[in-house]
């Protein structure tokens, strides 16, 4: 690391942010780090991603990452919205999004799954600890039923399942990790970057502050001895060359994605989980609710979903790069209309 | 009725000379019931006769069922403001007539269906029952489309009665129908045939008559809404974000049919532009504020409740500076209020719409013709001041049509005020967003996909110094918010001045903005009748400046004449200028109708005798 270029000649330092001011040993800090790795691993160019986020501790993170990219720090649960006008106004822009659950399970809820209706194209990134950090220890909309808290007492409400939200507004692209396996949380932010679409990455990310003791299941002790991946998860770049022929069939899935990258699952239970079938990934998310399972992994894809962009039949170009010719109808134009509605020939 | 009071009728009748382009009919229908076809092409019938007329629909929040009025003011002398009175009654709708007779002036004209068997008794008026349910059953209309098109009976019969070219008609048809064929034979069939029933049945005893004249050649009739999309069109939008919401919907209704044929691009047949309908006014405006902050010129269209749930968006773009325009086609509030009835309520809370220190660019179209040049000049304005811009629109100018000249297309290219390119920001090997390089509170800004490492910046609603970068220094905070003040007082000088009309010698002004200028030109030649000048300045955007600073110093006493209750433009004028303060009178008014010259013209002799 440090002073290799990557394809387009830049540094892994070129991809870092100003100094994160999160808690020392904070989930999000190690997220952000995986962030940076894989644009430079990608060779993103930076300044074509746009970093957005909404408001909370995990919201605070982009400016901890990729300095050469635009950024929107917007408001507390609508960062989606911001997503989808930046993103239909210039359609070459690679969007990331950072929200917690707070941002994304309470305030922004609506937003969340309209912006996955619509299949914007991001990258979007829930940080999910669990608790309310920047107020002092609130539970948030994902903490476990029955869940105790110095702050906050018990939780008697059931949790919000983020990726069975997406799952049920139609996400293309869903998957969950914890930020104590950077390598599957790598390895998923690569496949989320060559998806077509909102990308949902429900990250279990420990608040050490508020919510790290063992009784939590976002806390990282539990997320160590408890995750279970449903695959071991390699990302293969379009340029690297591989053949489907050396997998072993049935137990590695190729996923072929719309960059012509291709995301190996190894399934480490054969009989575990087909991701691109949405009714099994519904039924393993429940399954897992019902058993207290912390499985992670890519849970559903779907590569054909239209993104916002296509729907709205937009030109190729990015809107925002029209020149004023094609953005002002002519003088004749004008007199046309004014013509249909003159009396009185 | 007797013999005595048909006597009185025929002498009150006799002693009247004709009554020519110069009354207004009052049509009262059933909501849902396709009156609007009728009431439009009678509308443009006169207007094609070379007559001034207005409209004013006044519906109900309804969808089908409850009393719909609407009235059709004919005015040689090209008044256009609303009148309580009416001198023509279309009485098509039994639930109302009894109160709607009672209103009509006397000497006035009661139309109504022969079917309901009316009792006249009113004997200072003319009846003239028609036989709409015997025209209907004679005509070849199918009978699922009869009752939609029962209103021609009153428009042929009008015809008659008022001398109106069935050529008009048919033309004004043809252009409501867009030219299809059926729609336009069948409505007009019945048009002609209660036409012909009339010469052959009704003996005239009324005054009243429309007579050709030359006061609308070259001139058009369209809804403020539909003006103010196709000025956005013609300003360059690309994405639209929008939650329907009365009475704004009808705008963004237009964008779509204007957008569609003026904006496909000709070779791949794909948009130059985007429309978005999101779920909600806050996911309105988030997208149009994201598409703003990348670059686009982006709006949305909405009303008070909408208004309300956009705040905290609003607070963030004006920190952040981002342009955007939003149009606010103003509805009675507060609350759910009256959501198809009109105001100007929404003044101060469009100037301040956020929390914390936080104020607007507002613009007040007062006519078509300014909806349609503010359509565009807003996101020059946006985009130059780098913030919101509202358009302060309301019921009666965005869904009533209204008589103008033809728009003038843009008189200047598109300003797309500071944006560095990556060139730019190499040669000036770095830029600090936030930085008054030029003295006017307006920094620099680049667009997101620049592509130079030192292009970016990071937007956020948190405190921030110039270069973008959080900060809680009392010193930063302090110096942004009076940059922003900066730039707001450069915004004075940007935005459309008022414009003045100031009469020597006298003492007495008037200040009013938007669609109330129709009132206040009419009542200022009731006034004038009187005895009493007056000089009028009209508002066409906020912040205010010097203009009307000199107009205040100028008059002992200036009336401020608006459709709300609280008298909010008076409010802001003495905020602005309170060593001016002690010369405003608010005359504000609302009731969910239009202003009226008789009220005004009262309200402010009241005042000055």
């Amino acid at each position: 690391m440090g002073n290799r270029l990557n394809l387009i000649g830049l540094d892994r330092n070129d991809y870092k942010g100003g100094k994160s001011t999160l808690c020392l040993g904070c989930g999000h800090n190690s997220i952000s780090n995986q962030i940076i790795q894989v644009a430079y691993e990608l060779s993103l160019n930076p300044h074509r991603v746009i970093k957005l986020s909404g408001i909370g501790c995990s919201s605070k993170s982009p400016a901890y990452f990729l300095n050469r990219s635009h950024g929107f720090n917007g408001l507390h649960g609508r960062m989606p919205a911001l997503a989808t006008g930046a993103t239909t106004a210039n359609r070459s822009l690679i969007a990331i999004g950072v929200s917690g659950d707070g941002d994304t399970g309470s305030i922004g809820l609506g937003q969340f799954s309209h912006m996955i209706r619509r299949n914007v194209p991001i990258v979007y990134i829930v940080e999910n600890n669990g608790v309310y950090g920047l107020t002092k220890g609130q539970f948030s909309a994902t903490a476990d039923l029955g869940q105790e808290l110095k702050y906050a007492g018990v939780n008697e409400l059931p949790p919000i399942d983020i990726c069975m939200e997406a799952l049920i507004d139609n996400a293309s692209f869903v998957a969950r990790s914890f930020a104590g396996d950077a390598k599957q949380v790598r390895e998923l932010l690569k496949a989320a970057f060559s998806h077509k679409g909102t990308a949902v990455l429900d990250i279990i990310s420990p608040c050490v502050t508020f919510n790290n003791h063992e009784s939590s299941t976002k806390s990282y002790p539990y997320g160590k001895a408890h995750e279970e991946p449903l695959q071991d998860i390699t990302y293969i770049p379009e340029y690297d060359e591989i053949s489907i022929e050396e997998h072993e069939p049935g137990v590695v899935q190729a996923v072929e994605m719309h960059d012509g990258s291709r995301v190996m699952l190894k399934k480490l239970d054969p009989n575990k989980h087909d991701p691109t079938d949405r009714v099994a990934a519904i039924k393993l998310l429940e399954e897992a609710s019902r058993d207290n399972l912390f499985i992670t992994g890519l849970i559903y894809i779907d590569r054909d979903r239209r993104t916002l962009a296509e729907i709205s039949r937009l030109v190729d170009e990015p809107l925002v790069s029209l020149p004023e010719e094609r953005l002002r109808p002519p003088r004749e134009a004008l007199q046309a209309v004014m013509n249909k509605l003159i009396c009185c020939d | 009725m007797s013999d005595v009071e048909a006597s009185a009728l025929e002498s009150l009748l006799v002693e009247r000379e004709p009554i020519v382009n110069d009354f207004q009919i009052m049509i009262a229908t059933v909501n849902g019931s396709g009156s609007q076809t009728a009431n439009t092409a009678l509308m443009r019938s006169i207007f094609r006769m070379g007559v001034p007329v207005s409209g004013k629909n006044i519906f109900p929040s309804n969808i089908q069922g409850l009393p719909t009025w609407f009235t059709v003011r004919v005015s040689k002398d090209g008044y256009i403001a609303r009148r309580e009175d009416y001198h023509i009654l279309v009485a098509m709708n039994q639930d109302t007539v009894a109160e709607d007779v009672r209103k009509l002036l006397p000497g006035g004209v009661c139309l109504y269906p022969q079917e309901w068997k009316l009792r006249e008794d009113r004997p200072d008026i003319v009846y003239y029952p028609m036989p709409v349910e015997k025209l209907l059953e004679a005509s070849d209309v199918p009978a699922n489309l009869k009752p939609y098109v029962a209103n021609m009976v009153y428009v042929g019969v009008l015809a008659t009665l008022l001398e109106i070219n069935l050529d008009e008609i048919a033309f004004s048809l043809d252009f409501h129908f867009g030219g299809k064929a059926k729609a336009i034979n069948m409505n007009m069939g019945l048009v002609k045939a209660a036409a012909e029933w009339s010469l052959d049945n009704l003996a005239k005893r009324d005054p009243y008559k429309v007579a050709r004249i030359d006061k609308t050649q070259g001139m058009l009739l369209l809804d403020g809404n539909s003006a103010g999309a196709l000025g956005a069109v013609f300003g360059g939008v690309t994405v639209v974000a929008w939650y329907p919401i009365t009475p704004s919907t009808s705008l963004i209704d237009a964008l779509n049919e204007y957008l569609r044929d003026l904006r496909t691009d000709p070779v791949t047949g794909k948009a130059t532009y985007a429309v978005i309908q999101a779920e909600d006014e806050i996911g309105a405006i988030g997208t149009v504020i994201g598409a703003g902050w990348a670059g686009a010129r982006a709006m949305t269209a909405t009303s008070g409740p909408g208004m309300s749930l956009m705040s905290e968006f609003a607070g963030l773009a004006y920190f952040t500076e981002v342009p955007a325009v939003i149009w606010n086609v103003q509805r009675v509030g507060p609350s759910t209020g009256l959501p198809t009835r009109t105001s100007q309520g929404d003044v101060l809370k469009a100037y301040f719409l956020g929390h914390g220190d936080t104020k607007h660019v507002v613009l007040l179209p007062s006519s078509i013709e300014e909806a349609f040049e503010f359509g565009w000049r807003a996101f020059d304005l946006a985009e130059r001041l780098q913030t919101l811009v509202f358009v302060l629109s309301d019921l009666d100018l965005g869904m009533n049509l209204w008589m103008s000249k033809p728009f003038t297309y843009p008189d200047q290219p598109m300003d797309r005020g500071k944006v560095l390119s990556a060139e730019d920001v190499v040669r000036m090997g770095g830029f600090a967003r936030y930085q008054d390089v030029d003295g006017d509170g307006i920094g620099y800004r680049t667009l997101p996909g620049a592509d130079h490492p030192l292009a970016a910046y990071f937007a956020r609603g948190t405190g921030h110094d110039e270069r973008a970068v959080y900060s809680e220094r009392p010193e930063d905070w302090e110096a942004n918010m009076a940059r922003l003040t900066r730039k707001f007082d450069t915004a004075r000088q940007l935005v459309p001045g008022p414009v003045v009309d100031q009469v020597d010698g006298t003492q007495v002004g008037i200040i009013a903005y938007g669609t109330t200028d129709a009132c206040v030109v009419e009542s200022r030649d009731r006034l004038r009748e009187r005895g009493l000048e007056t000089s009028y300045l009209r508002l066409r955007a906020l912040p205010l400046n010097e203009t009307t600073r000199d107009f205040l110093a100028a008059h002992e006493r200036v009336y401020v004449v608006e459709n709300n209750t609280d008298g909010q433009m008076a409010k802001l004028l003495s905020m602005e200028f309170p060593e001016l303060a002690g010369r405003l009178i608010s005359l504000a008014h609302a009731d969910g109708l239009p202003l009226t010259p008789r009220w005004l013209t009262a309200a402010i002799l009241e005042q000055e005798q």
